[in-house]
């Protein structure tokens, strides 16, 4: 990658994804020597996947991790900016990953610090790595060219479906997205869609492209987001799937979800050949390993 | 002489923002910071008959010539409005504007949620696009009632 940092999918091209997604496929046979590598892992909210994985790929790597802790138990809780942790920190840490609830917060991190960052999620943003690995279990499962996948649920504050889908304009993707109208997509990653040409359609209701899917791509329905409780339960159940609603799906159906779910996707779908939800977390760690390697320079050592 | 340069009367020296799209003068003006309490000298013609686009508005003012930041920021407003300096009732220079490809620190993101509205060191800057602004923080596009954001 010629990036100092990963800050957005908008950012990756076709050959850079190729490139982590390639390195991705052999690094745990042959990996990197990091050891002299530190990384941090500054997460501002909660997070299980994200920073066990990114934890564990560094450790894979031979290098060693620094963690904040929780926001509530750090100096932010004493009112410190987040531009002074990041200059603290960079000299504490090769790289940093950061989670953060605003976004543009690892944008503007990145302008105080010298060291690589990785956006591992800022608010409704982007969330490039996660997107990185998506892209890795569709190439597993789906291939990605000529590929048709539908993207279902919170379309608008879901920060993995904003970088997914500016990611797969590199690809002769078709993206069908499916979501409640108050859950459209943003103006923003509408926007850049338009720009590149992509083929985009939207609906509300998932029956109407179902059986044309390779790739059905679940997000949490973010009860949050909702004012009104009632609002939340007449939209989340309309976007709930079972081994019933895949019934007229393709046998080739790949279905994702980047978790954790809650009860958009029935445990019954588990046991299903569609189910690659699990295989799609566990390789997080490979293409994180593959993405820090790139970053932190090692991809020749 | 005409009826425009009748309603709006000449300024000894200063700037005249001319080609104002009808209705942005007030704008201007908030993007200027001019609310009459600095005693500034203004004039303001609106919704003038145009050639070139119908209608128009017209802003002189007396004392003071524009800095680029302040030209940059009309321009997102106004793209086809010229400026003309003016020095002892003669017109010395006149340019139009041209659309900057970012403006920094003038513009406040309409996203709450965006780290530059925040208590973070950082100045907004948005990238400007066709018919509008985005946020070079947390993309948000800014399309309509850009004087809001000032």
């Amino acid at each position: 990658m010629r990036h100092d940092h990963l800050l957005s999918a908008n950012q990756l091209s076709r050959d850079d994804i190729e490139a982590v997604l390639d390195r991705a496929a052999t690094i745990a046979d042959d990996p990197p020597d990091h050891a002299d590598d530190v990384l941090a892992l500054l997460f501002f909210e909660p997070s299980t996947r994200t920073k066990m994985s990114f934890d564990t790929a560094m450790k894979r790597l031979g290098g060693t991790t620094v963690d904040m802790g929780s926001a509530e138990a750090s100096s932010v809780k004493k009112g410190e900016t987040l531009a002074d942790t990041v200059r603290v920190v960079e000299g504490y840490a090769d790289a940093i990953v950061l989670r953060h609830p605003s976004e543009g917060a690892a944008k503007m991190a990145s302008e105080f610090v010298d060291v690589p960052v990785v956006n591992a999620g800022d608010g409704a943003g982007q969330h490039p790595s996660q997107t990185l690995l998506d892209l890795y279990t569709i190439r597993e499962n789906a291939g990605l060219d000529d590929l048709t996948i539908g993207i279902m649920g919170d379309l608008k504050y879901g920060r993995t479906v904003h970088s997914l889908a500016s990611a797969l304009t590199n690809f002769d993707a078709r993206q069908q997205f499916i979501s409640p109208e108050s859950l459209r997509l943003p103006r923003s990653v509408r926007f850049d869609l338009h720009e590149a040409g992509a083929q985009v359609r939207e609906h509300t209701d998932l029956a109407e492209v179902l059986p044309d899917l390779d790739v059905l791509y679940v997000t949490r329905i973010q009860r949050e987001r909702f004012p009104d409780e009632n609002e939340y339960r007449a939209v989340a159940g309309q976007y709930r799937i079972d081994e019933a609603t895949l019934a007229d799906a393709s046998d080739d159906l790949t279905v994702m979800h980047p978790l954790p779910r809650v009860d958009e996707i029935a445990p019954d779908v588990d046991s299903t050949p569609h189910a690659t939800y699990f295989e799609q977390a566990h390789n997080g760690v490979p293409v994180r390993m593959a993405l820090l390697s790139a970053l932190l320079g090692g991809e020749d050592r | 002489m005409s009826d425009d340069t009748l309603r709006v009367a000449k300024i000894r020296s200063g700037t005249v923002i001319d080609h104002v799209p009808g209705g942005q003068a007030l704008n201007v003006l908030a993007i200027l910071g001019i609310d009459g309490s600095a005693g500034e000298a203004v004039s303001v013609g609106m919704n003038v008959s145009s050639d070139r686009l119908g209608q128009k508005d017209i802003v002189k003012v007396e004392g003071r010539e524009l800095s680029q930041a302040e030209v940059d920021v009309i321009s997102l407003i106004a793209p086809a409005a010229s400026i003309n300096i003016v020095r002892d009732y003669e017109v010395v220079e006149k340019n139009r504007v041209v659309r900057p490809e970012r403006v920094t620190g003038v513009l406040t993101c309409p996203n709450h949620n965006c780290i530059t509205t925040g208590n973070e060191p950082v100045e907004s800057a948005f990238d400007v696009l066709d018919g509008g602004v985005r946020c070079a923080y947390c993309d948000t596009i800014l399309r309509e009632d850009i004087a809001a954001h000032l």
